[in-house]
């Protein structure tokens, strides 16, 4: 425990952004997500567009450059993912830098490439403005199912004392001389997973017990119920509305 | 006896003839008796395995009696009357992570009386006078597992506090607290106008906080007394591996008489 205190993805600040009520911000990302990936990805000036809208965002959010940019990496698998597109994809080849390439291939990997990374790049914007807590309550708002919600709650409560758990057994295996090195020690991993499993387990029986104890009976009471005025509403609909025009102009065009 | 009674007149905790055989067919209690006056602050001692848990879990009905009745004020722990026995038992489990299951401290505190109805300003006053009764009402806004252990224990016991309970049952209070945190919480159990059950090995803290001892041993009480006496008492607390810290004496303490 100690650092890793808040979660590294939110950037504390009091921008307007982050002031939007949890749930606008949710349904004005998804809706921004569900527009870029709905245009054609032949528009390559809209996913400038689109690209350009969200720096303003970032701009109003005060959220700075380099770090949008490195919380982008997470996006390096798909990355991986859309380069070998060229090279598999069959259909009409083409000559680039020497290389010889498929067209379609070409295509798919800019359109993968492109709609991710502007969705990763909103999903991080989203990230780094809202504590995890408030989007926890803006889903709740949502009405997504309460189990769901009350999951992913407990995940946010026990994650870092799980994690913790975990340091301490690797500092007792440590203690007694063992330094995990290849294949050879993947049991002893193995079984360290499975007692951390037990632990959570039995921990979770516990944590039921309070809770019962306490009166649960199923559902959380809604503690804390979040609100959005209409003001609201239009200032986080502008993203995705913006974005609505782009898209509109790019199949007319 | 008739089954209605005046709640005021009532005690808080009445426990006659309770007996449990766990589904193994392991049994643990035989036949427990025990009241405890409303404002009694009462220990139950016993060495591990004497079935102190067991007995906690019957108290809010989370395990059924095999045989006996336990009652809360006057209220048997039925299943219909789970809910209000809930309300009126606090128990404080002894790993506070187990009991702050919330994101936040605020909201854990308020889980209990929010399960029962309540909300709006009516619930933030209750939590707040329940954080105040604790001395944590600045860390409101934190999550639990940014405060130290004595702190977590502390808002544990507002959680149950909030629930304004009958009675208050203390699982092993004092374990893993430095001495400090040790002490707080005792200043704060002391101050408490509550009926207060109390788990516990801690002999010393026993005898600092709870006038009357009960050993469980065996499943049955075994024992019931002003508790400086039963800790004097060496043939007794020999009996029931019951041991002092080194160089405790209990006759040295002065003990304000209840």
């Amino acid at each position: 425990m100690g650092a890793g205190h808040a979660h590294t993805l939110y950037r504390h600040g009091h921008s307007p952004v982050h002031r939007l009520p949890p749930h606008c911000k949710l349904v004005a990302v998804l809706g921004f997500v569900l527009v870029v990936v709905s245009t054609p990805r032949e528009a390559l000036w809209a996913f400038a567009l689109y690209a350009v809208l969200l720096a303003a965002v970032a701009a109003v959010a005060r959220v700075p450059a380099g770090f949008l940019l490195k919380r982008l990496v997470i996006e390096v698998p798909f990355v991986a993912f859309a380069l070998l597109m060229p090279f598999v994809v069959p259909g009409e080849q083409t000559e680039l830098l020497g290389l010889s390439v498929s067209v379609p291939g070409l295509w798919g990997a800019w359109n993968v490439l492109a709609k991710g990374t502007l969705g990763v790049a909103a999903s991080v914007l989203l990230a780094s403005t809202t504590e995890l807590r408030s989007l926890l309550l803006g889903l709740q708002r949502l009405r997504l199912p309460p189990l769901l919600v009350q999951i992913a709650s407990f995940m946010l409560r026990y994650g870092d004392v799980i994690t913790d758990e975990l340091r301490r057994m690797s500092i007792a295996r440590r203690s007694r001389g063992f330094e995990a090195r290849g294949v050879r020690h993947w049991g002893v991993l193995a079984k360290t997973a499975g007692a951390l499993f037990i632990r959570s387990y039995e921990r979770g029986e516990r944590v039921h017990l309070a809770m019962v104890s306490r009166g649960y009976t199923g559902t959380l009471p809604v503690i804390d119920e979040v609100t959005a005025s209409r003001t609201q509403w239009a200032y986080a609909s502008a993203l995705p509305v913006l974005a609505l025009g782009v898209c509109l102009l790019g199949w007319t065009v | 006896m008739s089954t209605v009674q005046p709640a005021a007149a009532a005690p808080s905790l009445e426990v006659s003839g309770l007996a449990y055989a766990y589904p193994d067919g392991h049994q643990a209690l035989f036949g427990v008796d025990l009241t405890v006056e409303r404002g009694e602050r009462v220990a139950l001692l016993g060495p591990n395995g004497a079935g102190k848990t067991t007995l906690v879990l019957h108290l809010n009905g989370i395990l059924d009696a095999g045989a006996g009745t336990v009652r809360i004020a006057g209220l048997p722990v039925e299943k219909r009357n789970l809910a209000e026995i809930r309300r009126r038992v606090g128990i404080v489990f002894q790993d506070p992570d187990d009991q702050l299951f919330m994101p936040t401290v605020r909201e854990d505190v308020a889980f209990g009386p929010a399960s029962a109805g309540l909300r709006g300003a009516e619930l933030e006053e209750r939590v707040t006078a329940a954080l105040e009764r604790v001395g944590m009402e600045r860390f409101a806004a934190r999550p639990p597992h940014h405060l130290s252990f004595g702190q977590r224990r502390r808002v544990a016991v507002a959680t149950v506090l909030a629930m304004e309970p009958e009675i208050l049952v203390l699982d092993e209070p004092s374990s893993n607290l430095d001495p400090a945190s040790r002490r707080e919480l005792a200043d704060i159990l002391r101050d408490l106008d509550v009926t207060v059950l109390m788990v516990t090995h801690d002999l010393p803290y026993a005898l600092e906080l709870c006038p009357r001892a009960v050993i469980l041993g065996d499943g049955v009480i075994a024992a019931d007394n002003r508790t400086q006496d039963l800790l004097c008492d060496e043939e007794l607390m020999r009996r029931h591996r019951l041991e002092l810290p080194f160089g405790f004496d209990p006759r040295s303490v002065a003990v304000p008489r209840p």
